[in-house]
């Protein structure tokens, strides 16, 4: 007898014969409600035991806190109830699927995790004597080497603290090279329609004027467009490869021969660098600058929302601009610190620190365990597997679902989808929310902005062909009863902690902070 | 390779289905000469769990644990005791392994805990709101001035010469690209910090002035009659504290009126990491909320009236606003959120305050020790858990001895500030409840000796 994988069975009815509407507790089963710890620890309350303060005298000049801070506490067994339970609330790639495009969610090993908490990693102060930190020195150095050999650039930046901070870093090492040729003048960065959020805002920071480049049908950069808008007020361009639809630019190397002869620079995002990681060095197609996000390609994890570590690797044109500090290995094998007291000899053109100390160095060995894993054999897998498996998605589901692009070839890493076959009134929203029923977290939705309604699969290359086909069965079924109208896809997800959001009323009367109600 | 779960006859099925003779069909989009015929030249092949394990474990060996010797260093990165079950939580798959919520119907854990992070740090701050979290407490200052001069179209920020000089350096390299003019100075060995020049500074172009509290020499000085003479020339008063334990035992910089506070959470639940992943805390007043750089997590219902939480007002942000967004920060640092958050619940009220005094009572018992070594005084006459001594040669050759020794002494200002003679003599040592007395008569002894 075959299991039923479902776990249905059929003589059970749809909602349960007799299950009733609500609990007591407003729990359903193992789907447990968490109060606030503000509503359930109190200030007397704590999860640590402290030894016994000094007598002694104060010395805090007068401003000792007269105030309460308002800090609930709670026992150890009851914190660490709370933050399970939230947990559980919680959709993560540890629990499926994750096909969140542009975004590579893939597995996070633990090897990674088991590293960067060993006490020479962990448990080792920014500032100490150089001396004692050669491990650490050697840890950036030894990831450097590796991000600098698979890209075929000429040096790297470690410090950015995450992508859009490496966007930063590379567009600042391009205006400082300018100033120094005595170009500050160029103002122009241009960015395709298609780019992340985070570019134009980057571009804008450093401030440079952004002026958008279209796509053709094809969804690719317009380069026809882009030529025509060099000149000499453009600084540079930006451009993400692959692209956020998927595709790989085809004219970069084209693109960079003419923005150099320009006298531009080329900024390459390369937030989908793990889709040719080890397959195509970006140094090869003139990238004069390219952020590698750690947390995407070399898999640190993504952690609700960061930490991320963003990396710059730079041609040798822009290498000299690169911000402080950074390392360097000596003939003797001593990895020395360059700061701001010794870059004066050697480094004189760095355009300065972008933050406090050395990076994230707790992404750095978690990226360089990962690196040494599956070493150069191993990244060249990942490519092949990440586009294979991608492409399987999107030849699985394209009698289903519009894919604009998929007429002209392959896609890269990440499979793209539009609402175009939907039934009127249901929205590429609703097929996502229909997704979390399935058990999925959905895709990267509305994004990029030159597909309506889009949605962007990217499945990773650490899926089964099992996992991949469960979710294309999911996709299609809710894809199906989008075209077909299926009013109850309007109204999911219908088996989630909590049914759709009322996101307007949290934006309009916004409620950031918790405060105590009057009593009832 | 253990993280790849496809077998060769599941590739070869899925190339079937795609109508791809082989995986090169599917880079044909790239140009030929940039195609590599193998894997990248000069780099070994994949490694074994073991293999990898023992070489990482190598490179960790060469480093002096902080833990394992007496520790006095700080100048913005603290060494605390982390309780263990911080670390356990937040390893939790579905907190480790998730992505930033923008489902929120199965993100409510992630969301939830932000919606407290953000409760908790803006009471620990004194200000009305707080933010989901920034990169570090670099990062955090300097987004505050740009915010300062968003709000008050002024451009000119007076920095303290209590700042931690790296983040003087963080804000000096932005400042060249943002326009904003800063007026800068280096610290004095002086019990007093620079008030005084701060007050007398502030002008009608003013968009800020920065203060860190307790400051870079681990000072501490009342920050309202700042904040009035700010206020009096329309501009804001941005607070930063690089020890937020320290907010546990002082006035906080909100209750004396400051705009903006930022800081550097890192000294709880996070460690020390060789300076990041860290956590940038960012607060302010309530008028302010939309200029705020970074995310905002935020209460709201859903369709069935129950209580839950959403990302919000991103309207600020760059996903949406593009080049026109209050900052270009996408990915924050939730996890150190997280961390900061639990460790946070774990004290309570009672407990930070218990750990604050605990922290200034041994730091007041290890001032008054090393003020005994012949040749040494304390600076100081207010500080919480660091404090800056002078010696009578230059600090930086003495703490490299003392680390010859296996003793970490402090941070040397000849490292924090070279070229700084004035400055040269002093050491900035901190002390927390992870310091025993035995720590402090270790490094008072080899003081005493290397200073003979």
């Amino acid at each position: 007898m075959s299991i039923n994988q479902s776990g249905w069975r059929p003589a059970m009815t749809a909602a349960g014969d007799a299950a009733p509407s609500l609990t007591f507790t407003g729990n359903r089963a193992l789907m447990l409600e968490e109060a606030l710890i503000f509503e359930i620890g109190d200030s007397e309350t704590t999860g640590v035991d402290l030894a016994d303060t000094l007598v002694g005298e104060d010395r805090l000049a007068g401003l000792a806190r007269a105030t309460p801070i308002g800090l609930p506490g709670l026992s150890e067994p009851e914190t660490v109830r709370h933050y399970t339970r939230l947990s559980r609330q919680n959709y993560a790639i540890d629990l499926g699927l994750f096909p969140l495009g542009s975004c590579t969610m893939k597995h996070n090993p633990r090897l990674n995790e088991k590293v960067a908490r060993l006490p020479g990693f962990a448990d080792v102060h920014p500032l100490a004597p150089v001396d004692t930190v050669q491990g650490a020195l050697g840890v950036i150095n030894e990831l450097a080497v590796w991000l600098i050999k698979l890209t075929g650039m000429h040096g790297v930046a470690m410090s950015p603290k995450a992508g859009a901070h490496g966007e930063l870093c590379g567009i600042l090492c391009i205006k400082a090279a300018l100033e120094k040729r005595g170009e500050g003048h160029r103002k122009v960065i241009l960015v395709p329609e298609s780019a992340h959020g985070t570019n134009p805002a980057t571009a804008a920071f450093a401030g440079f004027t952004v002026e958008d480049i279209p796509a053709t049908p094809d969804g690719r950069v317009d380069t026809d467009a882009l030529k025509a808008r060099l000149g000499p007020d453009v600084a540079a361009v930006m451009i993400t490869n692959p692209n956020t639809c998927g595709l790989f630019e085809r004219d970069l190397k084209a693109i960079s021969d003419a923005v150099h002869a320009a006298g531009g620079y080329v900024y390459c995002d390369g937030a989908n660098f793990n889709a040719i990681v080890g397959r195509v060095r970006p140094g090869d197609l003139g990238v004069d600058a390219m952020h590698i996000n750690l947390h995407k390609t070399f898999s640190t994890p993504h952690g609700g929302g960061g930490p991320g570590s963003g990396p710059v690797v730079l041609s040798k044109a822009l290498s000299p601009f690169g911000p402080l500090p950074f390392t360097a290995r000596m003939a003797d094998g001593h990895i020395q610190l360059i700061e701001e007291e010794t870059a004066g000899d050697d480094h004189p053109d760095t355009f300065g620190r972008m933050t406090a100390f050395h990076g994230q160095m707790g992404m750095f060995t978690r990226a360089l365990t990962y690196i040494l894993s599956h070493g150069a054999d191993g990244l060249k897998q990942v490519a092949e597997d990440a586009v294979l498996n991608a492409n399987y998605v999107l030849r699985s589901l394209e009698d289903v679902l519009d894919a604009p692009f998929a007429g002209a070839g392959p896609c890269m890493h990440e499979a793209l989808f539009s609402d175009a076959n939907l039934a009127d009134g249901f929205s590429t929203l609703d097929v996502a929310k229909g997704l979390i029923d399935e058990g999925f977290h959905p895709m990267t939705v509305y994004f990029p902005l030159v597909v309506h309604g889009a949605m962007l699969v990217e499945p990773t290359e650490t899926e089964s062909k099992a996992a991949l086909d469960q979710f294309i069965g999911a996709l299609r079924s809710v894809a199906e009863r989008a075209k077909a109208g299926d009013p109850a896809l309007k109204s999911a997800p219908h088996f989630a902690p909590r049914a759709r959001l009322d996101e307007t009323l949290a934006a309009r009367k916004p409620v950031l902070v918790w405060k105590e109600r009057p009593a009832a | 390779m253990r993280y790849l779960p496809l077998t060769q006859s599941d590739r070869d099925a899925m190339l079937s289905v795609i109508g791809a003779a082989s995986i090169d069909d599917l880079f044909v989009d790239v140009p030929p000469a940039a195609r590599l015929d193998g894997p990248v030249h000069d780099l070994p092949n994949h490694a074994s769990e073991l293999a990898v394990e023992r070489h990482m474990t190598a490179l960790a060996r060469q480093n002096v644990v902080a833990g394992e010797v007496p520790f006095f260093l700080g100048a913005g990165a603290y060494r605390h005791h982390v309780p263990a079950s911080v670390d356990h939580l937040i390893q939790r798959g579905e907190f480790l392994t998730a992505y930033t919520p923008y489902q929120p119907e199965i993100a409510q854990g992630t969301l939830q805990m932000l919606f407290e992070f953000q409760t908790q740090v803006a009471r620990l701050l004194g200000t009305d709101v707080a933010n989901a979290s920034m990169y570090d407490g670099s990062t955090a200052c300097w987004e505050a001035i740009g915010m300062a001069r968003r709000i008050t179209k002024k451009a000119k920020a007076i920095l303290s010469s209590g700042l931690h000089p790296h983040y003087v350096s963080v804000a000096k390299t932005m400042a060249k690209y943002t326009g904003d003019l800063l007026d800068t100075a280096v610290p004095q060995l002086t019990a007093e910090t620079d008030l005084d020049r701060l007050i007398a500074a502030i002008d009608d172009e003013t968009s800020c002035v920065v203060v860190q509290y307790p400051d870079i020499l681990g000072r501490i000085a009342d920050l309202r009659p700042l904040a009035d003479a700010c206020h009096a020339k329309k501009a804001l008063l941005i607070a930063v504290v690089t020890e937020p334990v320290a907010l546990g035992a002082l006035t906080s910089p909100g209750e004396m009126d400051a705009d903006i506070v930022v800081g550097e959470g890192q000294s709880l639940g996070v460690g020390l990491q060789f300076g990041g992943p860290y956590v940038g805390l960012f607060g302010c007043k309530d008028k302010y909320v939309r200029q705020m750089p970074g995310r905002l997590c935020g209460e709201t219902v859903d369709a069935n009236g129950k209580r839950g939480f959403v990302l919000t007002l991103s309207t600020r942000e760059q996903h949406i606003r593009r080049e026109k967004a209050t900052s270009n920060i996408c990915t924050n640092s939730g996890l150190c959120a997280l961390a900061f958050s639990i460790h946070m619940t774990l004290l309570g009220e009672k407990g930070l305050r218990g750990l604050a005094m605990l922290n200034h009572r041994k730091a007041v018992a290890a001032a008054d020790r090393l003020a005994q070594v012949p040749g040494v005084s304390v600076v100081n006459t207010g500080f919480f858990n660091e404090f800056t001594l002078t010696l009578p040669v230059e600090a930086r050759p003495v703490v490299r001895t003392l680390a010859d020794r296996g003793i970490l002494a402090g941070v040397s200002l000849g490292r924090l500030y070279p070229g700084e003679a004035d400055l040269a003599n002093g050491l900035v040592v901190a002390v927390t409840e992870t310091t025993t007395g035995e720590d402090v008569e270790t490094l008072a002894a080899a003081l005493q000796e290397v200073l003979a």
